[in-house]
């Protein structure tokens, strides 16, 4: 039994334990001087995994006496997970190593939370859920206060750490009192007991917990208020990466736990998502008018994006689920060339988040600033590029699950949220002319944004086949 | 009232009491004594169920070392915590106002209370009969949960990176141990006696 | 052969319009005009070596959308190849005019191209009018019907830096629209009813048309008699007839040759063919068709006293085409296609050769277009002269009386027309105000021809000193047109207008025996047309135009009284004998007259004050409407709750995040917390109930 166990898990394995061979390898030869190094390794070693995952996976796997399954939305997920990580790990190098930043454990410690989020996409228990769960949000503590330095990095990470811990103190209590009604923490039990009609009031309580935990995760409103902060205090390569893989990973929870432990009362956390998705959209459009940094408005940017992909799941079909998982991909795409550019902000070498410093950036760097303005028009929603069809997508599956009211709601949040992406906008192209920023960037950075730019261009003729595999995804997961 | 049902009693008051007390006391020192009793009578309900190994692991690593480690933290920080109250004390009239409706749902949801029926048929680790519970706790870790006992290590690991990559600094400016250097050291180069001579000095 | 006609015209326009630059004015100019002449000639062939049978063009599929399915087609019958031959002919003699008549013109600047877009708004014109008439279905019709109004706008405001040919261009369209909106819900109606738009099944179901009760406006109709009169809408609006009739003189602010083209031989013509092309359905309405005679005569009496009086030379032309389409659809209306037909063939010739004629005047005198500045230009302009001369002379009917066809080519139609209109309303209203009508149209045609070439000058004296004949370009034309405008009535008498057998088969149906009781009541109703030998067999939509057994009136035609067949030559003469006693023998006559009678003088002077009224009851109005809408509606309302949100609810939230997001862990724990409140609360009370 051990033995297919662990065939099954064997991509969390080898990435562990190459996190752990690493960390013994690095402490006892270079230390830091090895960092650059294992940077790249890890970077390619994800790529790897992912690419392992993608093309030999299949089927239905469940290991652990279901406490872990390995299903076509779990790779799909872990996929999507690995890539965004180890093109924010390629991302941060340059910056990690300018400023001094670039320890051997951070490679590490990201390798550790992807293991962790591999978790959480395959739990099929609320333990391994909150193991995963706990391990990913253990390195993101860590990595948020990596600068220690400086007081809002500290207060970054240790922010989000209590939060953290009193939204895993939400999680716990929501699956003691679903454990005292299903008498199983295991999803396939949990599912058996909870049909629609009889839950009980005290399940849905421990549901309504267990929905703030996660909802904590993908920092839905009203449980979004460390993003912020921990956005702009962190590293700007570390806050890409919250902005990104650990997203996918929650929402990706999220949906498991709604469809695989309460999948038959879909009537019952229907209406708490679709509460938390429009309060989340219009939040973070309202909220992100008011920033100046560009991290914040990344943060509030986030928050709305992840109500839309909030709507998704609300419709509560597998078509919502496509939805989502297409949503997540078509965000994480977007978020990595914005902050690739966001990267590239500096002014005499340091790193520059005022939103303002951008006058007129389209006189001195006409190539950056329309990949910039592509991308800014496809978080808007803007109809040609892709994220207008990632919007649409989610609009349409909440239309066609009854939500016509959400859906409304979606557009209305969008039309204001267009302000402030449109506002970068019209500083990069139309402001008074100030001291600007300092010119060219690193290669790879500027490579990354125009070819995140040119996705939102070139994807919207097939979204590059991954409707596909979303839509496998989601029939594995809402049958 | 059987002794069980006092005990049990007891207990839970002794928890409650300690939670509440940890939370409003005003001295530092003195809520994380309340936490220990806390913790104690936690100890008491495991004991009651029959589960006297985790009672003591709970009694040994969180009254020993957990609660011990708050004890040493609180008393060397210099935290103005009355500050900190006072700040909080503005919101304290909707606190309470939110705690006692959130109080009463759970009265409304416990007091209607009932477990799936299929609840008791689906339960993975039920109290064994024919051996120990010690015995049976590693079977169920190592054996059915040792997925998550491994994760839990990863956990752990990583909290032990995360400490050292946070507070581990090499600073080039003070002198450190040099224990090699200290070993290896030739005794008589390290002293050399003088003779002083009285009233002059050296 | 067929589709090389259609598409030569749209073939010139891109060229002309979109290649000028590699090409050329010049060779924009010269290709429109040559792939006309191409598209002209086939156009003759066709028309000569047609044998009547109908005939069906596939192009490509076209709209495939549930129940409705039609191919884009040319529906190749007796009616579309006149039609053919009447638009090619006079657009490329247009065309060709053009080249003169466009030459120099103050309203443009300096080495400015204006030329290759004027040729090819006039070959996108006559691709338009072609894919009109040559339609298979009612959905192609349409999108002509609206290529025409299109390229009329365009020409209409040619000249864009005049404002008063934008107001007209706008007029012409807006008064269109309303006729359009008919035409459409005809279209609507006979889909609704017939579930086809296609010719082929609409007539075929045209019969059952008449069968059948529609509600329509709280109110209930008879199918036919409702589809007929919603298309008779159409017609109206296209072939300005009364009420729908302003925006015909006003059009006249676009250049000569486009007058000629459009607003006299072709695209005013089209509510005609429409009438023809649907009589399978008018047949079974013959209330509507009683409208459209009324309508018809109303219009022909109206325009006539109009242009008694006016004084601008294209508005004279003007009116009295508005007044020769009522004669068109008197014909129509009484049942006699054919005839309607014939008067807008022969028309088509006269009428574009006087718009010609008038164009070469006002070439000639330097854009002067107020017949008071003319007078003795006959010298001058002496080739010119003659064909306005021959002009008038058909248009007036001059021909010998009673033997039918032996005159000018307004003669045999005309007079066709007015015998036609006898025998349908047993000498009613429509006949009287056509005899009355073509008194008038002698009196102002030949009131035009005394003010213009004979007299003394007058006017500007630089300006009479300076008048120049045309170049050849533009008598050319003159001179084709002329040839049609003598011989093309005599030649096609007997197609159009002979016994019910010749144009039967002219019209590619096939004749039989009437049955008896037919003949009996044709003989009870005029003794003199009881010799009644044949009626047409064809079943509706098999010829080209479709004439019920019991309709007669083409036969009882000929045998009208005799003094029927005089009275519109004794009206014309009275009208020439008055032009002459008033502008030659007694110039100071009119203008007593005006004086003595001034109120009536004014009232036909500004037209019967129709454009007042409109300007009242309708422009007024919606002007008000739209100032309300605009002002009040999206000012105040939409741009000012919008910019309410925007600038005052938006960023009072925003403030409110941003106030909330204070920094402090327990600030964001206790959000956390009534976050977690108010799900429980909310779903203890919508969740616990079950």
């Amino acid at each position: 039994m051990i033995q297919s166990d662990l065939t099954v898990i064997l991509p969390e394995i080898v990435l562990a334990l190459f996190a752990m061979g690493a960390l013994l390898g690095a402490v006892y030869t270079g230390k830091d001087r090895l960092a650059s190094l294992i940077l790249w390794i890890t970077a390619a070693v994800m790529i790897a995994v992912a690419a392992w995952i993608g093309l030999t996976g299949s089927g239905t796997n469940v290991a652990f006496n279901g406490m872990f399954h390995d299903d076509a939305f779990a790779r799909f997920a872990k996929v999507a997970i690995l890539l965004s990580a180890a093109v924010v790990l390629i991302m941060s190098e340059d910056y990690m190593a300018r400023r001094d930043l670039l320890r051997f454990e951070y490679p590490i410690l990201v390798a550790l939370a992807a293991v962790g989020m591999m978790m959480m996409v395959s739990a099929g228990d609320l333990i391994a859920l909150y193991m995963g769960l706990e391990l990913q949000s253990l390195a993101l503590y860590v990595v948020a206060s990596l600068r220690r330095d400086n007081a809002k990095s500290t207060e970054a990470g240790l922010k989000y750490f209590v939060l953290g811990a009193l939204s895993s103190g939400l999680l716990l209590y929501g699956a003691s009192l679903t454990y005292g009604y299903a008498g199983t923490t295991l999803f396939s039990g949990i599912i058996a007991t909870a049909t629609e009609g009889q839950v009980s009031l005290g399940l849905l309580f421990g549901l309504v917990f267990l929905t703030a935990g996660l909802a904590f995760k993908v920092s839905a409103v009203p449980f979004h208020m460390w993003t912020p902060d921990v956005y702009e205090g962190a590293p700007t390569p570390i806050t890409a990466f919250f902005a990104t893989a650990p997203k996918i990973a929650a929402m990706a929870l999220f949906a498991r736990v709604m469809h695989d432990a309460f999948g038959g009362a879909v009537g019952d956390w229907q209406q708490i998502i679709a509460l938390l998705s429009v309060l989340s959209m219009f939040l973070g459009a309202v909220a992100a008018i008011g920033q100046t940094n560009i991290k914040r408005l990344m943060a509030y940017s986030s928050i709305a994006h992840m109500g839309y992909a909030l709507m998704g799941l609300a419709a509560g079909t597998a078509f919502g689920v496509q939805a989502m998982l297409v949503y997540m991909a078509i965000y994480v795409t977007m978020n990595l060339g914005t902050f690739a550019f966001i990267l590239t902000m500096e002014k005499e070498g340091q790193p520059v988040t005022d939103i303002a410093a951008l006058n007129l950036y389209s006189k001195r760097e006409p190539g950056k600033a329309l990949a910039m303005l592509v991308l800014l028009f496809s978080l808007a929603g803007v109809p040609p590029l892709l994220g207008f069809f990632g919007k649409l997508y989610v609009l349409r599956a909440a239309y066609e699950a009854g939500l016509a009211w959400l859906a409304v709601a979606g557009v209305l949040a969008s039309v204001i949220g267009a302000f402030y992406y449109l506002r970068i906008v019209y500083y990069m192209y139309f402001g008074e002319d100030r001291e600007g920023l300092d010119g060219g960037g690193s290669a790879l950075l500027n490579g990354i944004l125009m070819a995140s730019a040119i996705i939102m261009l070139v994807g919207i003729v097939n979204f590059f086949g991954i409707e596909g595999a979303a839509e496998a995804a989601a029939i594995t997961l809402v049958n | 009232m059987t002794v069980f049902a006092f005990a049990f009693y007891l207990f839970a008051l002794g928890t409650i009491a300690g939670g509440l007390f940890t939370v409003v006391s005003r001295n530092p020192v003195h809520s994380v004594l309340w936490l220990i009793l806390a913790f104690l009578s936690s100890a008491g309900f495991f004991v009651l169920l029959g589960a006297e190994f985790v009672a003591m692991l709970l009694i040994i690593v969180y009254v020993g070392a957990v609660a011990v480690l708050f004890l040493f933290v609180v008393m060397m920080l210099d935290v103005d915590f009355a500050a900190l109250k006072a700040e909080m004390a503005k919101y304290l009239p909707l606190a309470l106002l939110i705690g006692v409706v959130l109080l009463m749902q759970f009265a409304v949801a416990f007091g209607a209370w009932e477990a799936n029926a299929a609840a008791e048929a689906q339960r993975a680790a039920v109290t064994p009969v024919d051996r120990h519970n010690t015995e049976a706790l590693g079977m169920l870790l190592y054996d059915q949960y040792f997925l998550i006992f491994q994760l839990a290590g990863l956990i752990l690991l990583v909290a032990m990176i995360g400490a050292i990559v946070l507070t581990l600094r090499h600073r080039s400016d003070i002198k450190r141990q040099d224990v090699l250097a200290q070993i290896y050291r030739d005794p008589a180069k390290a002293m050399e006696l003088k003779d002083v001579k009285p009233g002059q000095g050296l | 052969m067929e589709t090389m006609i259609l598409f030569a015209p749209l073939l010139g326009a891109l060229i002309a319009g979109f290649g000028w630059r590699l090409i050329g004015d010049r060779g924009a100019m010269w290709v429109s005009t040559g792939l006309l002449f191409l598209s002209c000639i086939f156009s003759w062939i066709v028309f000569l070596t047609f044998d009547g049978t109908t005939e069906t063009i596939s192009i490509l599929r076209w709209i495939e959308s549930g129940s409705l399915s039609t191919d884009w087609a040319i529906r190749l019958d007796r009616l579309t190849a006149i039609m053919l031959i009447v638009i090619t002919t006079v657009s490329a003699l247009v065309h060709l005019y053009s080249f003169g008549y466009m030459a120099h013109d103050e309203n443009f600047r300096e080495n400015e191209s204006y030329r290759p877009r004027f040729f090819a708004y006039l070959s996108f014109f006559t691709f338009a009018m072609l894919m009109l008439v040559t339609a298979d279905n009612l959905v192609q019709m349409f999108f002509g019907w609206e290529g025409v109004g299109l390229a009329s706008y365009l020409l209409i405001g040619f000249y864009y830096r005049k404002p008063s040919a934008n107001a007209a261009a706008i007029k012409a369209f807006v008064v269109n629209r309303v006729g359009d909106f008919g035409f459409a819900l005809g279209i609507f109606a006979i889909f609704f009813l017939t579930d086809s738009i296609n010719f082929d099944d609409i007539f075929a179901a045209a019969p059952e048309l008449a069968e059948t009760q529609l509600t329509f406006l709280w109110t209930s109709w008879n199918a036919a008699e409702l589809v007929a009169f919603l298309l008779f809408i159409g017609a109206m609006g296209k072939s300005a007839q009364l009420f729908l009739h302003t925006w015909l003189p006003d059009a006249m602010e676009g250049p000569t040759p486009v007058s000629a083209l459009i607003h006299a031989a072709t695209m005013v013509t089209a509510g005609v063919f429409l009438v023809c092309r649907m009589s399978p359905i008018m047949e079974f309405a013959p209330n509507a068709m009683t409208f459209v005679t009324f309508l018809g005569a109303a219009t022909a009496f109206f325009a006539a006293t109009v242009g008694l009086v006016q004084n601008d030379i294209k508005r004279v032309i003007a009116y009295s085409t508005c007044s020769q389409l009522g004669y068109m659809f008197v014909a129509a209306g009484v049942g006699v296609y054919s005839v309607a037909m014939f008067h807008l063939f022969t028309h088509a010739f006269f009428k574009a050769m006087l718009f010609l004629g008038a164009g070469s005047v006002i070439h000639g005198m330097h854009h002067e277009q107020d017949m008071r500045n003319y007078g003795g230009l006959r010298k001058k302009l002496p080739y010119t002269f003659y064909a306005m001369l021959i002009g008038t002379l058909a248009i007036t009917g001059v021909g010998i009386p009673l033997t039918g066809w032996i005159g000018f080519a307004g003669f045999a139609s005309k007079d066709a027309v007015i015998e036609s209109a006898y025998a349908g309303t047993a000498g009613g209203f429509a006949f009287w105000s056509l005899v009355i009508a073509a008194l008038f149209t002698s009196f102002y045609s030949w009131r035009l021809m005394f003010l213009t070439f004979w007299g003394s000058p007058r006017g500007d004296k630089h300006t009479h000193d300076h008048a120049h004949e045309s170049p050849m370009t533009m008598l050319v034309p003159l001179g084709v047109l002329a040839l049609g405008a003598v011989f093309a009535g005599a030649i096609w008498y007997s197609s159009f207008f002979g016994k019910t057998n010749e144009v039967v088969k002219f019209f590619g149906g096939t004749y039989g025996e009437p049955t008896q009781e037919l003949v009996e009541q044709v003989a009870e109703r005029s003794p003199k047309a009881s010799e009644l030998h044949y009626v047409m067999e064809s079943a509706p939509g098999e010829a080209a135009i479709y004439i019920r057994p019991e309709n007669t009136i083409l036969h009882e035609a000929h045998y009208v009284p005799t003094w029927v067949k005089l009275s519109p030559f004794v009206a014309m003469v009275i009208g020439f004998v008055v032009a002459v006693w008033f502008y030659i023998l007694n110039p100071a006559m009119p203008g007593r007259l005006a004086e003595n009678q001034r109120p009536l003088y004014l009232f036909l002077l500004n037209k019967w004050y129709f454009d007042e009224i409109y300007d009242a009851i309708f422009v007024q109005p919606a002007k008000a409407l739209g100032r309300l809408l605009w002002r009040r509606g999206d000012g105040d309302v939409i741009d000012g709750s919008i910019n309410g949100v925007a600038m005052g609810i938006i960023p009072f939230f925003t403030r409110l995040a941003g106030r909330a997001q204070s920094g402090y862990i327990f600030t964001y724990a206790f959000t956390m917390v009534i976050g977690i409140v108010v799900l429980i609360t909310w779903m203890t009370l919508a969740g616990g109930a079950n």
